[in-house]
């Protein structure tokens, strides 16, 4: 099943391949991955999406958490949580009625319009992963997609629980 | 105003307060301030190599028989290159070791420079963890941090790369070292939680089959008497793992042997007959396991260990307990001593009657012949002519097996072997790590004549510092385990196992300024042995033409349970 795990670490050159070299050595796949610091500079907060059951997400949290950038590391898929990724889609948008239905549909989704060229519009969704799938799909059905980035997932907690330092 | 030092001083400074008596290293133009700074100074002392990847490996030599951390120095790009098998080696056993290696001027780093590599990447997968240190002012910390973490927890091998700038002996700084090391992302769990530890002891002493299962970690972590007094309040039977040897002393009476692919029958067969087994800094590795799906069904598996990925990574463990092994086992013994329950003697009785019958099936029992040296049997008589008390190092093959099987070891850092990577070329120079630490003891490296070649350069280094080891090679003129393997799944076909063009070991030790002595037959091998151990000024390396056609037994039937095993050619159990 899909987990979301959120990574505590040392802001520090290096560690951040330390965690990926781990997920590469040990066979575990990556789908996203997203990082960033935190308030606190000094700490990265990292979010990966992998495939496990819960044997193998044990092995992979057991591993981050030895190495010794780590200082904490959550699966945060069976606790209450947001998750959210950025997409940016330009699509074709060359006739007023493929205008007209991309922008119903970003409208539909909550997204925005973010550009415009000739012959295009370049849309942005914040969302979970799943419904920015959907989006992806109606946006396929009314027009032709030109270029898509995703920013990959990233989880908070819900309520006043906090992953801090 | 305080003193000054320059970067390299800062390093020589930190490593003698460190409590570094020995380093082991080859020099290059990236670490030559560094190398100009030992020269200055008594403290440590440097122990030059012809290989870095000895180095590595006399230094692991030396930190296994010791506890104490090693120390290798490398320059940068093919020096630090050379240190990774050696690294790898640390860290699939875990020992505690520090590599400094040089590295380009920071100005350069990232501009393929002349000698550069990221060794800290190259190194990355096989590290507990590695520094850039890009701060010449940040050198002790570093250091203290390197060594801190070398030694704690788990152990394992540390990199730390020094820039050629910051050794630069013009530029100079003050010498500040922590007071204590502190890391915020780092604390080894020491204490087992109480809850599991009732957990553990009810399963203790509720088992009618009880098996304790220790491994490398007993050794590591100093609690061999520890574990031999729990075991005796148990009266249970204790098998080690290969790593584990000397953990409890080989001629102990509730010693079942060595388990896992070549290890003995009685302890194969405890394990898989066993209702719990108390697992000891082991970690259940597939050389012990087997088949993992047919492993030991009927047991309840309590498993100790400081490091929380061990437990539950191959063989689920049902009362886990990490903790660091001192703290856990003082706290069983007392918990066991303190409980209400009481081991239920009558049932284990009848279970050391069945091991007893298992033992005498006596599986290390071998054809003895007239006209060939049998490899076992050199191993017998070493046993003797040292009253078991050398420290051993053995390569990778089938003359470890033959060690770990027929040598009895008493005490723990005893046998220095490379059991998690299998590094041949391990056991010269580990043997003269261990040399280094105890002059006057016996040190023997038993190898083999594929082996042997694979760091036998390191004969220069011994006449240099007087590192007088044994060398015991058991030549049979072929990869001896990889010919076996090939003997027994591969129909005999025998690619690329056997050695064309051996040397005259005789005349090459002899060449290096040491002793050599040829046993062809089995009625010179007392005289030849005694006469080797007689010598104690100089090396001697002692090449014994063995039966090439020996296999190890008993051994694991591939794929079967822990407790299928061949007992000879043909021969199941």
């Amino acid at each position: 099943m899909r987990r979301i795990l959120s990574i505590l670490l040392e802001n520090e050159p290096g560690a951040l391949s330390r965690i990926v070299g781990l997920f590469s050595q040990r066979a575990y796949n990556i789908d996203s991955l997203t990082v960033g610091t935190t308030d606190d500079t000094t700490l990265s907060r990292i979010t990966i999406t992998t495939q496990g059951d819960d044997r193998v997400v044990e092995q992979i949290t057991k591993q981050v958490n030895k190495l010794v950038d780590v200082l904490k590391i959550i699966d945060l898929t069976d606790s209450s949580h947001i998750e959210r990724e950025l997409l940016l889609a330009k699509v074709f948008a060359g006739n007023e009625q493929t205008r007209a239905s991309v922008t119903r549909v970003t409208d539909v989704f909550g997204g925005t319009i973010l550009d415009m060229g000739k012959r295009s519009y370049t849309v942005q969704l914040a969302s979970s992963s799943d419904k920015i799938a959907s989006f992806l799909d109606m946006l396929r059905h009314e027009s032709d997609i030109i270029e898509v980035v995703r920013s990959g997932t990233v989880g908070i907690g819900r309520g006043d629980k906090a992953l801090k330092g | 105003m305080n003193e000054q030092f320059n970067g390299s001083e800062l390093v020589v400074k930190a490593l003698t307060e460190l409590d570094v008596d020995y380093i082991f290293g080859y020099p290059g133009g990236s670490v030559l301030d560094l190398y100009d700074a030992l020269f200055a100074q008594d403290d440590i002392e440097h122990i030059l190599v012809r290989h870095e990847q000895a180095a590595t490996h006399m230094a692991d030599g030396y930190a296994r028989s010791t506890g104490k951390t090693g120390v290798v120095l490398a320059t940068s790009g093919p020096g630090a290159t050379n240190c990774v098998t050696g690294i790898a080696t640390a860290y699939m056993d875990s020992i505690p070791m520090v590599v400094l290696s040089g590295q380009v001027p920071s100005n350069l780093i990232g501009d393929d420079a002349f000698q550069e590599t990221d060794i800290v990447g190259c190194s990355r997968p096989i590290v507990k963890h590695s520094f850039n240190c890009r701060d010449a002012q940040q050198i002790p910390t570093v250091l203290a941090k390197a060594f801190y973490l070398a030694s704690s927890g788990r152990p394992g091998p540390v990199v730390v790369e020094l820039p050629k700038d910051i050794l630069n002996p013009q530029l100079k700084y003050t010498y500040e070292m922590p007071a204590r090391i502190d890391m915020r992302t780092y604390s080894p769990s020491s204490k087992g939680h109480s809850r599991q530890i009732k957990k553990a002891v009810d399963a203790i002493l509720g088992a009618k089959r009880l098996v304790v299962y220790s491994g490398g970690g007993i050794i590591l972590s100093n609690t061999s008497e520890q574990l031999t007094e729990l075991v005796e309040t148990l009266n249970a039977p204790i098998t080690n793992t290969l790593m584990g040897l000397g953990g409890i002393s080989g001629t102990h009476p509730n010693f079942v042997g060595m388990l896992g692919m070549h290890g003995s029958l009685e302890a194969n067969k405890a394990m898989a007959n066993a209702d719990v087994i108390l697992a000891l800094g082991a970690r259940f590795d597939d050389r012990v396991t087997n088949n993992v799906k047919k492993f030991c069904p009927d047991a309840t598996i309590v498993h100790v260990d400081v490091d929380p990925t061990s437990i539950s990574k191959t063989i689920q463990a049902h009362i886990p307990v990490v903790g660091s092994l001192e703290t856990v086992l003082s706290q069983l013994q007392s918990a066991i001593e303190k409980s209400a329950l009481r081991i239920d003697r009558a049932a284990q009785e009848s279970w050391w009657q069945q091991i007893t019958a298992w033992r005498e099936q006596r599986c290390l029992a071998y054809d003895v012949q007239s006209n060939v040296i049998k490899p076992q049997t050199v191993i017998e008589k070493l046993y003797k002519v040292t009253q078991g008390n050398a420290y051993v190092s053995s390569d990778v093959g089938q003359h470890q097996m033959f060690a770990a099987q027929y040598y009895p070891f008493k005490n723990p850092r005893q046998w220095i072997n490379s059991g998690g990577l299998g590094t041949m070329g391990f056991g010269l120079p580990a043997a003269m790590g261990v040399k280094v630490a105890y002059p006057d003891a016996d040190v023997v490296c038993v190898t083999g004549d594929g082996s042997i070649q694979m760091n036998i350069q390191e004969l220069s280094t011994c006449l240099q510092y007087g590192l007088n080891v044994k060398i015991v090679s058991l030549n049979n003129r072929s990869l001896g385990m990889v010919r076996q393997w090939q003997d027994m799944m591969y129909g005999g076909r025998h690619s690329s196992s056997y050695m064309e063009s051996l040397p005259d070991f005789v005349a090459l030790a002899e060449s290096y300024g040491h002793v050599g002595i040829r046993v062809d037959h089995p009625d010179e091998l007392d005289d030849a042995l005694d006469r080797a151990f007689s010598i104690t000024d100089r090396l001697v390396f002692l090449d014994i033409r063995v039966d090439e056609n020996e296999h190890v037994y008993p051994m694991q039937i591939k794929l079967g349970a822990i407790d299928d095993m061949w007992l000879k050619k043909g021969v199941k159990a």
